[in-house]
């Protein structure tokens, strides 16, 4: 099983950033898979929490919406949207937002609403959902996206999710506790926010992937990090795993 | 009061006019498509739709020219993609404009609340850095009084109509949701009439638990029995959501004529009980 894809590249490493006590508010699609693949392998008591107020959800299929009836099945209980938002999510009871995105910044702020201009839209995008709040009240955020020249622009369309702002302690500045982006995980290389400026750097690439690469793929001038590894390839586990997921959600 | 057991087509004469502010809601479960089809039937006109997450049954609506506003906080075909005829109706204005008022999940469920809790507005924290803030004025800030903080609030939601879907209703009318409850209890509360569509009627409710979420008779106004009436969505315990319809919703609702083909032959040539084949009970 040597053979993968950059979309299961991405999403064996997110999984992996996942620890066995995180209490996790996933998002549909990419985070939904990243953050079931760690349940089945290393965190088999990671809490997964889905916006639709299904808590602690163990889905045996991956599901295709928030709300899918196998979330509420598998949950230890479902409670209404607003106690969701108010009592688990503001109440700052999630250790990391699992967030996937259209367009990102160098500060790791997110863009899920328009392309264009808002009121004018050449793409109009479903909107916040339960990003914006997730991304101040989760103690951490992750992100997964996909690279390229569409989603890793130099000026967002819209912030919809505040990540660094524009950087140092843009979000201190705000008032907000909270660490906001730690870790950016796409189909190409692994990216973390600088310490001190939290400008995103590349700090490892995915086997075969070159620097010129994730260059060519990225709008603005891209920092890496002052070693940069190789990102471990994915085991045969963990991508049995998956497309196990994958299938029984397909079936 | 108690609630009225009536037809689907006089239950929506009854609850939902023209010009009104109305929420079908549902949180991808327990979605009142039955009620909405019944709507379009009925020709609508000038509502201000209002749904958290708008999905393919506003589709259907914004498509069918009955809506000049949308009030939501996630508007898209969840999983699949975009909703083709809101963006028509955004970005090339067909079969008209659309205004619309965006919320954040976390803000407009807090606005639900606040609706149910007969408050005039709601309080929290969020928006921060967010750009919404400058396109939706009614995102403001408030200041705790007690310590100083200043916190995000939106107005109450107030709504001329709420239409929800249900598991059961009982003899008197009272009504049962389970599952993923969503905020059908406070778009109910929050409005002055109130239409529910249930799965099917019973001597007594199904309820697991004295904690189980029960609208009382006297919350409603009227009551529909429409089996199936969820559906491509789904009721917990009876049928499961039909993502193969959601899939396939991206292609039928892609351009015009194809969508209103399907409108024709779907919903303007058919009756609520063109529902009851996807009924069924499970559990």
């Amino acid at each position: 099983m040597s053979a993968y894809t950059a979309q299961e590249m991405m999403t064996v490493l997110a999984s992996r950033l996942l620890a066995n006590d995180d209490v996790c508010f996933v998002g549909i699609g990419a985070p939904s898979a990243a953050c079931n693949l760690a349940r089945l392998t290393h965190a088999p008591e990671i809490t997964l929490i889905y916006e639709s107020g299904t808590i602690d959800t163990r889905p045996r299929t991956l599901p295709l919406s928030i709300g899918d009836g196998e979330l509420c099945e598998t949950a230890l209980m479902t409670c209404s949207v607003p106690e969701m938002f108010r009592y688990w999510l503001q109440g700052e009871r999630m250790t990391v937002g699992f967030l996937g995105t259209a367009q990102i910044d160098r500060y790791a702020n997110l863009n899920t609403t328009a392309v264009g201009a808002y009121e004018r839209p050449t793409a109009r995008l479903p909107g916040a959902g339960g990003a914006s709040e997730a991304g101040i009240q989760c103690r951490e955020i992750f992100v997964i996206v996909k690279q390229s020249l569409r989603s890793f622009v130099a000026q967002l369309d819209f912030l919809t999710t505040f990540g660094h702002g524009t950087g140092f302690d843009a979000r201190e500045r705000l008032g907000i506790r909270t660490k906001g982006p730690t870790q950016v995980i796409s189909d190409l290389c692994h990216l973390q926010p600088d310490a001190v400026t939290r400008e995103l750097k590349v700090v490892s690439l995915h086997p075969g992937v070159t620097r010129q690469q994730v260059i060519d793929a990225t709008a603005w001038e891209l920092q890496f990090a002052d070693e940069v590894s190789e990102t471990a390839a994915p085991t045969a586990i963990e991508l049995e795993v998956l497309r196990e997921l994958r299938a029984r959600g397909e079936s | 009061m108690r609630a009225r057991f009536v037809t689907l087509a006089e239950g929506i004469e009854a609850v939902v006019r023209d010009g009104d502010r109305v929420a079908f809601e549902g949180f991808t479960h327990l979605i009142p498509f039955a009620a909405g089809h019944e709507a379009i039937r009925q020709r609508r006109r000038d509502l201000e739709l209002v749904r958290m997450t708008p999905d393919i049954i506003y589709d259907q609506m914004i498509g069918c020219g009955m809506a000049r506003k949308l009030v939501f906080s996630w508007c898209g075909n969840p999983g699949v993609g975009s909703l083709h005829r809101v963006r028509d109706a955004l970005e090339q204005t067909w079969p008209l404009g659309l205004e619309i008022e965006e919320y954040t999940h976390a803000s407009m469920a807090a606005a639900y609340d606040a609706g149910a809790a007969n408050l005039p507005f709601a309080v929290l924290r969020g928006f921060r850095g967010a750009d919404l803030v400058r396109f939706n004025p009614n995102i403001r800030t408030v200041t705790c009084p007690f310590t100083g903080e200043d916190l995000a609030a939106v107005p109450a939601m107030r709504l001329d109509a709420a239409v929800i879907h249900a598991q059961q209703a009982d003899e008197e009318g009272n009504v049962l949701i389970e599952g993923i409850v969503g905020v059908q209890k406070e778009a109910a509360l929050s409005a002055q009439r109130v239409l529910v569509t249930a799965e099917e009627r019973v001597e007594a409710l199904r309820c697991t638990s004295p904690n189980a979420c029960v609208l009382p008779s006297w919350a409603i106004d009227v009551i529909a029995i429409v089996p199936g009436g969820a559906f491509p969505s789904y009721a917990h315990g009876y049928y499961p959501r039909s993502n193969a319809f959601y899939v396939a919703w991206d292609r039928i609702s892609r351009d015009r004529d194809g969508f209103s083909a399907w409108i024709g032959s779907n919903v303007m040539r058919k009756g609520p009980e063109s529902f009851a084949a996807h009924a069924r009970k499970t559990a």
